[in-house]
């Protein structure tokens, strides 16, 4: 919050929802009450911003999020059979989560890896280059092993 | 062989290091213009460069800058945009993620050159990863004099600071960028009043583009006039591209502006051909906004010039039968794949990336994600042709910020060139399916008076 300058405290929101989701899971409505108390806004401040940017998730999801680029290059290299693949290995569907709340998968727009397509992001880390074999890993190794959401937080929800 | 201005040294062992990018001539731009320079003979270098912004538009930054407001006693902000999200673009998070302390250097210069003494990255939020680079090297930059107050002697403050966003497409908008950096949803403002008036906090602001103030740094070292001597015509210097789709060689490549379209594509210092030596069929040379080139248009002109990668020769034609640099964002067709898909792809995108605010934008987007998909999935009728067409032209031009026409022209140009593409799969419903269309065949063009 020192970033800002004194009474622009409400510049910092983005970077505390993104630290209160890391550690929340997602961002409930007590959650962003406190932030908004935390910052001397008002709730609807947060909860409009919650609810606008896609990075945001105000109902709970999975321990790892996996977020497949669909957009242009990704499609053109096979970005849809990776997400078929994903859908048929978890058996969930796009945007929904396993029963044992691990793995949530998402469809989301380009994240500006469109040279090394298809790919994905879990947590905030990006694979690229994606196979059926290298999704086959990944889920193995984030099974037992939790993601970093942000700088290294761990999802506690 | 090509000159390389910013990615020289990108593959130095340990480059993202202050102390490796010290030794490969870091920070030196920032020791001259500190010593010898007045942040006007800055602006003056950045004027002569011909530099023109790299985030999409091609407005000249020395005259961009120029334009910013300097009421006494009001702090002014440089602003750094870092959300790339232009679908094919992926340049800017290459450089932040090989070379951070050369933005690092780059913001001193022109925060320097603009007099702001606190000024934001604004990255966009997925990549996290790259804003904890980017914080580590602000670390060590401060660590050694090169942040904080009277860097190197010089009397100069600057406090440099990352803002991540959280994946909104729209916050690469300046003025929602400027809305987003405030906490708040990124709903671009109209203008006037403009940024360079009042931007954050209602402060006089300037938001430049990764690449664009990276540049700043080869031009304070070598001076505007040898960087104005590389390119052609009004498009001077280097640029990135990042090129992806059917070729051999996908990646970030720095080139020379005034390489041949030709020579960018097919030689393996940069894409390498096309992939499975297959034929290209399409081309969208600078980003999902603008528009997409028939194969017999990428590599000519309609006139039949040699088609450069220049801002000019990319445009020639105007959007009857050219397109635009943009950002860069150089995505490659082979002749397997169906426009009426990628076109709904990117119309799909607009539509989830529209901020809502203008009606034409939030539903319009919608309505030609909707007939689009129909087309693709077997289900369109003739007359969707011209009502997309229809729905395109009442977006382009109505609302605050660009991203409608950025929805728009990808379609447009997509009837233009392909239409023959779109009544095949009028005609032979779900046959896409199986097998793509192909190539259209080529078009002859009046020739357009200027």
């Amino acid at each position: 919050m020192a970033q800002f300058p004194e009474g622009k405290q409400k510049s910092a929101l983005l970077r505390v929802l993104h630290i209160a989701q890391a550690h929340f899971g997602y961002l409930s409505t007590e959650v962003m009450d406190y932030v908004a108390r935390l910052l001397h806004i008002l709730p609807i401040e947060v909860y409009e911003v919650a609810t606008f940017y896609s990075m945001y998730d105000t109902n709970p999801v999975g321990k790892v999020k996996l977020e497949v680029c669909r957009t242009g290059p990704c499609m053109i290299e096979g970005a849809e059979k990776i997400v078929t693949y994903i859908e048929q290995k978890l058996g969930i569907k796009d945007g929904e989560t396993t029963s044992d709340g691990l793995f949530t998968l998402k469809t989301v727009e380009c994240l500006g890896a469109c040279g090394y397509a298809p790919m994905l992001q879990a947590g905030e880390k990006f694979h690229e280059h994606l196979t059926e074999e290298k999704v086959d890993q990944l889920i193995e190794t984030y099974r037992n092993k939790p993601v970093a959401n942000y700088m290294g937080l761990e999802n506690n929800g | 062989m090509a000159r390389k201005l910013l990615l020289e040294h990108a593959h130095v062992e340990g480059i993202h290091t202050l102390e490796v990018y010290r030794k490969n001539g870091g920070y030196r731009a920032v020791e001259k213009a500190l010593k010898s320079m007045s942040p006007d003979d800055v602006v003056e270098e950045v004027k002569k460069s011909g530099l023109r912004g790299r985030g999409g538009a091609g407005f000249p930054t020395g005259m961009k800058w120029s334009f910013i407001a300097k009421p006494d006693g009001v702090p002014r902000h440089l602003l750094c945009n870092a959300d790339e999200s232009e679908p094919g673009t992926f340049k800017d998070r290459y450089l932040m993620e090989k070379i951070p302390h050369l933005l690092i250097e780059g913001m001193i210069l022109s925060s320097y050159a603009l007099g702001c003494n606190s000024s934001y990255i604004y990255i966009r939020g997925e990549y996290m990863y790259v804003l904890q680079i980017l914080e580590k090297a602000i670390a060590e930059a401060y660590a050694d004099g090169w942040l904080g107050k009277n860097i190197k002697g010089s009397g100069f403050d600057l406090d440099l600071f990352v803002s991540p966003g959280a994946g909104a497409y729209i916050c690469g908008e300046e003025t929602a960028l400027i809305e987003s950096l405030e906490g708040k949803r990124g709903n671009p403002r109209m203008k006037p009043p403009f940024p360079a008036v009042q931007g954050l906090w209602a402060r006089p602001t300037v938001v430049n583009n990764v690449e664009t103030i990276a540049a700043v740094v080869p031009i304070v070292n070598e001076g505007g006039d040898a960087y104005a001597g590389i390119g052609v015509g009004k498009s001077t210097g280097t640029k990135l591209i990042s090129a992806s789709g059917n070729i051999n060689k996908p990646g970030v490549y720095e080139i020379e502006l005034g390489v041949s379209v030709e020579e960018f594509i097919y030689s393996d210092q940069y894409c390498g051909g096309i992939k499975n030596g297959k034929q290209i069929k399409a081309c969208v040379p600078g980003g999902s906004s603008v528009p997409i080139l028939p194969h017999y248009l990428i590599t000519k002109t309609a006139a039949g010039e040699s088609r450069l990668m220049t801002y000019e020769s990319l445009a020639d034609g105007g959007f009857a039968t050219g397109s635009m640099l943009g950002s860069g964002g150089f995505i490659v067709y082979d002749e397997d794949q169906c426009i009426v898909r990628n076109t709904w792809n990117f119309s799909r995108f607009y539509h989830h990336e529209s901020c809502g605010q203008c009606s034409p934008c939030r539903e319009g987007t919608g309505w030609m994600e909707k007939v689009l998909h129909r087309l693709e999935y077997g289900h369109g009728k003739m007359e969707d042709i011209d009502l997309l067409w229809d729905i395109q032209r009442q977006i382009e031009g109505n609302t605050i910020c660009p991203l409608g026409d950025a929805a728009a022209w990808p379609v447009a140009a997509a009837i233009r060139h392909f239409r023959e593409e779109f009544e095949w799969h009028v005609n032979e419903p779900k046959r896409c399916m199986e097998k793509n269309y192909g190539l259209v065949k080529e078009k002859t063009f009046e020739p357009v008076n200027a």
